[in-house]
């Protein structure tokens, strides 16, 4: 503890490191993965080779990619883009498939209800199907966000900085409290990313509870009718 | 006034779900499509708001083909009610009810006010206005499906099934209501099931299907069981089983009615209709 006090400065620094390093892949990530998972959902030819790539990029070893990302991208050894980039792989990678699933999800009775009654393509895309695919799609943006936190620390490997420092510094000097506080930082990220984003789906998806609450509701009510 | 001028639909898997199929639909009345599954009821009703486009024939509103017609632009001035009402579970029942209108550009607080106003039409409390559809039962879920139905205050209205997936008593109660509304309003509805006796009953003008989109016989409720067109049609209203052939019964010295099949329909009313 007391080595975390003497420290703090530098722990604080290594935090907001990491934050910016995680932003970045998780939202870039997330709307690119958000489209292609549309066009997986939409059209049978594109599903098949979208999911397959996807699920081919997760395969790549991460540190591989890293390191790879110098040369592919023409950047300097040390530049912050390498790690942003091979992230952004990742979470796409993780993103799409979950995407594809929240828009198959979408009732068609609500979707065809929608053109029915005088919803174009693109309102229809905005204003019904990406709502209601909102609650799978923020189930995938938290694991996404959780586990980029937690890559991030491997950018430390590679000189990058972020609590993952504390790693390979408590490795070399042998120091166990600086190993822990480096996982202890990025555990609380991660559950402060996870609880920003339930917030902000309760905001934004005020229906969903509403929602999750009358199936349960309807569900014990069968219950009872049976057990009675 | 809808015309259906030698329409035919096959599907790209082959199948032929309506063949050369000819029929009018006087205006402000309502025709109710009645067959069972595969009879192309549901097809020839989506052809009329462009879901389902023709593979052959034309369908006109008044004197307008409607496939001249902007698809997007002609659903928004249909009223269009389906099983399972259909209705958007992120918006609250004023806002479905007010989609169409904010859709074709209706300020929100104008949309907001008719659609206040059409839950009173439809027999719906305005203090569910800003519950979600999930927390409502089956019949006012269809109720606000109604009211969706009308908030752009169509000339035609499109009813496909849509007491079809509520319990016996309140399919009951929404069909007297959709009566009493069309006393009202006068619309032109074009209204499929596969029930007959709820077509008898919503029917002005009752057209039964056979498979493929063939007409068995239309008419009034009164010319098709007075008039049975052939054996298809007598099963169909139940005719063959006698449901149709009621006699009176004493009993107890009240005159009851009885069908054919010994099953009885109801007492006979000496007095006027209530």
């Amino acid at each position: 503890m007391t080595w975390v006090l003497a420290n703090i400065e530098q722990i604080w620094s290594l935090t907001l490191d990491h934050i910016l390093l995680s932003v970045p892949p998780i939202l870039v990530g997330f709307l690119l993965a958000v489209p292609i998972g549309w066009l997986a959902h939409r059209y049978r030819v594109s599903r098949g080779v979208l999911l397959t790539v996807c699920g081919l990029l997760y395969t790549i070893p991460s540190l591989a990619l890293i390191v790879a990302m110098p040369t592919l991208l023409g950047t300097k050894i040390l530049n912050p883009a390498n790690l942003i980039v091979t992230l952004t792989i990742y979470a796409i990678a993780l993103m799409v498939r979950t995407a594809t699933d929240a828009f198959d999800a979408v009732s068609k009775d609500v979707t065809q209800s929608a053109t029915a009654v005088g919803f174009g393509g693109w309102r229809r895309f905005w204003q019904v199907e990406l709502p209601l695919a909102g609650p799978v799609l923020l189930a995938g943006l938290r694991v996404v966000s959780t586990s980029t936190v937690s890559l991030v620390t491997l950018g430390a490997l590679v000189g990058m900085s972020g609590l993952g420092y504390l790693f390979t510094n408590g490795y070399q000097r042998n120091f166990a409290t600086e190993i822990l506080t480096g996982i202890v930082g990025t555990v609380l990220i991660a559950i402060v990313f996870d609880v920003v984003l339930v917030i902000l789906g309760r905001m934004l998806l005020p229906w969903a509870r509403v929602d999750t609450a009358a199936r349960r509701n309807a569900k014990t009510a069968t219950t009872k009718a049976v057990t009675a | 006034m809808i015309t259906f001028d030698s329409v035919s639909k096959r599907f790209p898997d082959g199948t032929l779900a309506v063949d050369d199929f000819n029929l009018t639909l006087p205006s402000r009345t309502t025709t109710v499509l009645v067959g069972s599954s595969g009879s192309g009821k549901t097809t020839l009703l989506r052809m009329i708001n462009r879901m389902v486009d023709p593979t052959a024939g034309s369908i006109r509103i008044d004197d307008d083909d409607i496939s001249t017609l902007e698809p997007v632009k002609l659903r928004r001035s249909i009223g269009y009610v389906m099983q399972n009402s259909g209705l958007l579970p992120h918006r609250t029942v004023a806002d479905n009810i007010a989609t169409v209108p904010l859709l074709s550009g209706v300020k929100r607080p104008a949309a907001r006010t008719q659609a206040l106003e059409l839950m009173d039409t439809v027999g719906l409390d305005r203090s569910l206005a800003e519950r979600y559809p999930s927390q409502l039962s089956g019949g006012q879920q269809q109720r606000v499906g109604v009211a969706r139905g009308l908030a752009v205050n169509p000339n035609i209205l499109l009813m496909d099934e849509p007491f079809g997936a509520v319990d016996p008593l309140v399919r009951s109660e929404l069909q007297q209501e959709l009566v009493r509304i069309q006393k009202d309003l006068a619309k032109t509805i074009v209204f499929v099931t596969h029930d007959i006796d709820e077509a008898f009953l919503l029917g002005d003008q009752v057209v039964l299907l056979k498979t493929g989109g063939k007409i068995a016989q239309v008419g009034t409720p009164a010319d098709i069981l007075a008039n049975p067109a052939d054996d298809f049609v007598n099963t169909f209203v139940g005719a063959d089983r006698g449901r149709r052939a009621l006699r009176i019964e004493q009993v107890s010295g009240r005159q009851v009615v009885v069908d054919g099949t010994g099953r009885i329909a109801g007492i006979l009313n000496d007095g006027t209709p209530t």
